[in-house]
C-alpha cells in the first residue's frame, strides 16, 4: 500500500479498476481532498468498504464541475481514525454516515451524531461497536429564559413521509432548526448488494418514489458501465424524455404545493391538475404513473412508438399553452412574491461550504447541474441550459423550478419529434470485477449518485447511493434561522427534499 | 381579477365521475395481475424467477398468486407454456382480508362494506391520519393526489386530518421500518375507539421491494388489525378511490 501516486481520473458512467485507486495514509487523504476541494473539487461521494476483518477503506470521489473530470482517491484506517471533516466542511455528513454504516470513529468530529439511527450494517467483522437506543439523539439546545422548544414530527400535519425537527425559537422566531430523520430507512444499500439484478433494480426505483427515473437511471448506469453495456441512442432519448417528464410533473406539483401553502387555491388547484398530466404521460409510456418499469439495465423497457410519440408532443404543446396563464397568476401577483421574497434565504457560500446540489444551489446562483456538467446519454447531444436565480429565497427557489419547466418542456417536444433509431435494450453481461464505477444523474432534485464496487467474482461488493436530499437537508437547517416559525411549511416546501431518499 | 377570472374560465372540469364502471387506463397500465396455469403440474417443476413473491404455493404445491405481493413490474409477467402472469387493466383490486388477496387466478373478492355500526357513523364523513412508516413516498404521493380536483376525495366526505386525535382512521403506507414500529403504533392507540385500519401499497402489505431486510418488519405488524388492504406500487388514486368507497358501501354490487 501506500503507493505514491495522483489519484484516478474518469468521467461520468465509467468504471475504473479498483487497483487503480490509489491509497494513502488517513493523514495525506484528509489534505488531499482538502486541497481538491479547496481547488475547485466537490464530494460528489465518500464511503467505506470492509477490507479483511479489521480495516476500513474509505473511498472518496471527487468532481469538478467545470471540467467534468471526476477523480477517486482512497485511505485504508482504524476503527479510530483521525476526522477529515476538520478539513473540509463537506465530508461532515459523509462522515456522520460512515461512523452509523461501518462503525468507524472519526475523532474531532465536531457533530458526531448518528445520521439514520442504525446498527452498522457495513462493519469490518473484526470491530465492535456499541449499541445505540434508536430513539436516543443528542439535540443541540439553547439556553435562556426566553428561548423555547418546538419539537415537529415524526407524524406530521399532511400527508408527508416522516422526520422530526427541533426548534429553538425566541417569540416567533427561529434561532436554531435541528433536523433528526432516519425513521424512513429500509435497509436500501445493503438490499441493493445482496439482491439480483433483476429484483435489485426494483429497489433502486423505490429509493425515493417522486424520483424513480432519477435513481434507476443511475442505478443502470453504474451497472452498465461495469458490464460495459452501451445504450443505443433511441434508449438514450426515452430515458431523457422519462427524466424530463420526471422533473415537469414535481416541478409543477411544488409551484401548486406552495400556491397551496400561501392560500392560493386557485394556483394549487391548476398546477395540481397539471401535475397530474405529466403523470399520465408517464403512465401512457411506462405503465405506471411514475415511469416504473421503464428504464432497465441496457436500455428501456418499453418503446414509443411513433404515434405515441405524436401524442406525447402534442399533449406537452397543450400543457405548455396551458401552463402560461397559471404561472403568470403565480409569479405575477404583488401578493405572491410579497409572500415569497426574503423568506428562508440561503447564501450562495453556504452551498459550496456545504456542497448543496441541484435547484436550491441553482437559485443561489451556483450553477451546478449534473446534465451540464457531467454529460451523459441524450445530454451529451442536446444541452439543456443550466437555470439560475441569485436571490436564494424561497421566491428564487420557485423561479428556478419555473425556468427549468420551460426548458424541460422544450426538450421533450425536440426528442419526440425526432426519436433516434436503434434497439430497446443492449444486452448487459457480467460485470467487470475488481472495479469501481460511479454514475451521476440530475433528478429534479439535483444531482442523484450512485457509486458501485465489484469482487474479485463480479459481484457487486458496495453500493453506495447517495441522493441530492443527502446534502440539501443541511441547507433547510441553515436557511431556517432568523425566519418565523410559521414560515417554515412554505421553506419546506421550497427544498421539497425526499426524506426516504436520505435515510436509505 | 380579469386575468384570474380568463384563467378559471379556461379551467376543463376535470373531476372523473365515479361509478360503478370502469374507468379506462392506457393500454399499458399494469393493473390486477392474472395467473393462467396448467393445473396437472405442480409448481416446483415450474422455474419462476419474479423478482417479488407474487407467486406462492399452496398445501398441495399448486401455484396461487398474491396481489399483496405484487409490485406490478414487467418482471413478473411470465410467459411459459405451462403458466402465465399478466396485468390485466383492471385498477380495483382492494380487499377486506389479507387472504383475500391470495387467489388461483388473480380473481379478488374486493372489499365489503364495514359492518353496519361503523358504516353509519364514517359513511358520509371519515376523518383520516396518514403515517407513513418505511415507505418510498411513492404511496403518499399518490395518498395526496387524491386531493386534488382530478380524485376530488373531499367530494365523498373523506379527508386527511392533521391529528390522530381528529381521525377516525389511520393510512399505513411504507414496510414499517424499526424506526418506525413505535411512532405508527402511538399513533394508531391515539385514534378512539371505533376505528379503521387502511394498509396502502406493497410494502404496507407484504414488505414490498423491501422484503426481508432486518430494518424493516414486512409490513404493518399484527398487532395493528387491519380493515382494508389496497395493493399496488404505488396504487393508482383509482385504486385507492374504489376501495375506500367499497368498505363505505358507496359501491356496493360491483360486477364481480
Amino acid at each position: 500500500m501506500n503507493t505514491p501516486g495522483d489519484p484516478v481520473r474518469f468521467t461520468n458512467r465509467r468504471s475504473v479498476p479498483l487497483a487503480s485507486v490509489p491509497l494513502f495514509s488517513c493523514e495525506t487523504f484528509a489534505e488531499m481532498i482538502a486541497a481538491a476541494v479547496t481547488a475547485g473539487d466537490r464530494i460528489i461521494s465518500l464511503f467505506g468498504l470492509p477490507e479483511g476483518t479489521d480495516r476500513l477503506r474509505l473511498i472518496v470521489v471527487l468532481g469538478d464541475d467545470e471540467s467534468g473530470r471526476l477523480q477517486a482517491l482512497s485511505a485504508l484506517v482504524d476503527q479510530r481514525h483521525p476526522s477529515l471533516s476538520a478539513a473540509c466542511r463537506q465530508a461532515s455528513r459523509f462522515e456522520r454516515e460512515i461512523a452509523e454504516q461501518c462503525g468507524a470513529i472519526a475523532e474531532g468530529h465536531s457533530a458526531a451524531k448518528p445520521l439514520r439511527r442504525h446498527a452498522p450494517d457495513h462493519m469490518p467483522a473484526a470491530w465492535r461497536a456499541e449499541t445505540r437506543d434508536r430513539e436516543a439523539y443528542p439535540f443541540s439546545a439553547l439556553a435562556g429564559d426566553e428561548v423555547h422548544e418546538v419539537a415537529v414530527g415524526p407524524v406530521h400535519a399532511g400527508v408527508i413521509e416522516p422526520g422530526h425537527f427541533r426548534f429553538q425559537a425566541h417569540g416567533e422566531e427561529v434561532l436554531g432548526l435541528e433536523i433528526m430523520l432516519g425513521y424512513q430507512h429500509r435497509g436500501v444499500e445493503r438490499l441493493l448488494e445482496t439482491a439480483e439484478l433483476n429484483r435489485a433494480v426494483l429497489i433502486a426505483e423505490s429509493i425515493a418514489g417522486d424520483s424513480v427515473i432519477a435513481h434507476a437511471s443511475a442505478f443502470c448506469g453504474v451497472v452498465e458501465a461495469l458490464a460495459r453495456s452501451h445504450k443505443s441512442p433511441r434508449a438514450q432519448a426515452i430515458r431523457g424524455v422519462a427524466l424530463e417528464l420526471e422533473r415537469l410533473a414535481n416541478h409543477i406539483g411544488d409551484l401548486g404545493a406552495l400556491s397551496g401553502d400561501i392560500a392560493y387555491q386557485p394556483a394549487a388547484a391548476y398546477f395540481g391538475r397539471l401535475r397530474g398530466e405529466c403523470l399520465s404521460l408517464l403512465l401512457l409510456t411506462s405503465g405506471n404513473r411514475y415511469g416504473r418499469g421503464l428504464v432497465r439495465p441496457g436500455g428501456i423497457a418499453f418503446d414509443v412508438p411513433s404515434a405515441m410519440a405524436n401524442e406525447v408532443g402534442e399533449r406537452v404543446e397543450r400543457l405548455r399553452e396551458e401552463l402560461r396563464p397559471v404561472a403568470g397568476l403565480f409569479f405575477d401577483s404583488p401578493s405572491v412574491q410579497s409572500r415569497l421574497e426574503g423568506v428562508g434565504v440561503l447564501s450562495a457560500d453556504a452551498c459550496r461550504t456545504h456542497g448543496l446540489v441541484g435547484p436550491v444551489a441553482r437559485s443561489c446562483g451556483v450553477a451546478r447541474d449534473v446534465r451540464h456538467d457531467f454529460p451523459y446519454g441524450v445530454y451529451r447531444f442536446v444541452q439543456i441550459p443550466v437555470a439560475t436565480a441569485w436571490a436564494g429565497d424561497v421566491h428564487a427557489r420557485a423561479l428556478v423550478r419555473w425556468l427549468e419547466i420551460q426548458r424541460s418542456l422544450a426538450f421533450v417536444v425536440e426528442q419526440v419529434r425526432a426519436l433516434p433509431r436503434g434497439n430497446l435494450r443492449s444486452p448487459c453481461g457480467p460485470l467487470t470485477p475488481d472495479a469501481l464505477a460511479v454514475a451521476l444523474e440530475e433528478g429534479w432534485r439535483g444531482e442523484t449518485v450512485h457509486v458501485a464496487v465489484t469482487d474479485e467474482s463480479g459481484r457487486i461488493r458496495r453500493h453506495k447511493v447517495t441522493d441530492p436530499s443527502f446534502h440539501n437537508w443541511k441547507g433547510l437547517e441553515l436557511a431556517m434561522p432568523g425566519n418565523q416559525i410559521s414560515d417554515f411549511p412554505i421553506c419546506n416546501k421550497s427544498f421539497n427534499l425526499s426524506y426516504a431518499g436520505h435515510d436509505l | 381579477m380579469l386575468d384570474w377570472l380568463c384563467t378559471r374560465l379556461a379551467q376543463p372540469t376535470a373531476t372523473v365521475p365515479i361509478s360503478r364502471d370502469l374507468i379506462s387506463l392506457p393500454e399499458r397500465f399494469r393493473g390486477r395481475p392474472s395467473l393462467s396455469c396448467d393445473a396437472s403440474t405442480e409448481a416446483s417443476e415450474r422455474p419462476f424467477s419474479v423478482p417479488s413473491a407474487v407467486i406462492r404455493t399452496d398445501a398441495r404445491r399448486l401455484p396461487l398468486l398474491d396481489v399483496g405481493a405484487c409490485l406490478f413490474s414487467p418482471e413478473e409477467m411470465v410467459d411459459t407454456p405451462e403458466c402465465r402472469i399478466s396485468f390485466t387493466r383492471d385498477y380495483r383490486m382492494a380487499t377486506s382480508t389479507r387472504d383475500g388477496l391470495v387467489s388461483r387466478t388473480g380473481e379478488l373478492e374486493l372489499a365489503q362494506a364495514l359492518e353496519e355500526r361503523t358504516r353509519r357513523l364514517f359513511g358520509r364523513s371519515l376523518r383520516l391520519r396518514s403515517v407513513a412508516a418505511g415507505s418510498c413516498g411513492g404511496c403518499e404521493a399518490e395518498l395526496v393526489a387524491l386531493g386534488n380536483v382530478v380524485f376530488d376525495l373531499s367530494r365523498f366526505g373523506i379527508q386527511f386530518v392533521a391529528s390522530p386525535r381528529h381521525a377516525d382512521g389511520i393510512v399505513i403506507t411504507g414496510a414499517v421500518s424499526a424506526n418506525m414500529r413505535d411512532a405508527l403504533e402511538r399513533t394508531y392507540s391515539a385514534v378512539a375507539e371505533p376505528k379503521i385500519v387502511i394498509a396502502v401499497g406493497a410494502c404496507a402489505i407484504s414488505g414490498g421491494p423491501f422484503v426481508g431486510s432486518p430494518e424493516v418488519l414486512d409490513g404493518v405488524p399484527s398487532s395493528i388489525p387491519v380493515d382494508l388492504w389496497i395493493p399496488g406500487c404505488p396504487p393508482h388514486p383509482l385504486t385507492l378511490l374504489d376501495g375506500m368507497l367499497r368498505i363505505l358501501g358507496r359501491l356496493e354490487g360491483g360486477d364481480r
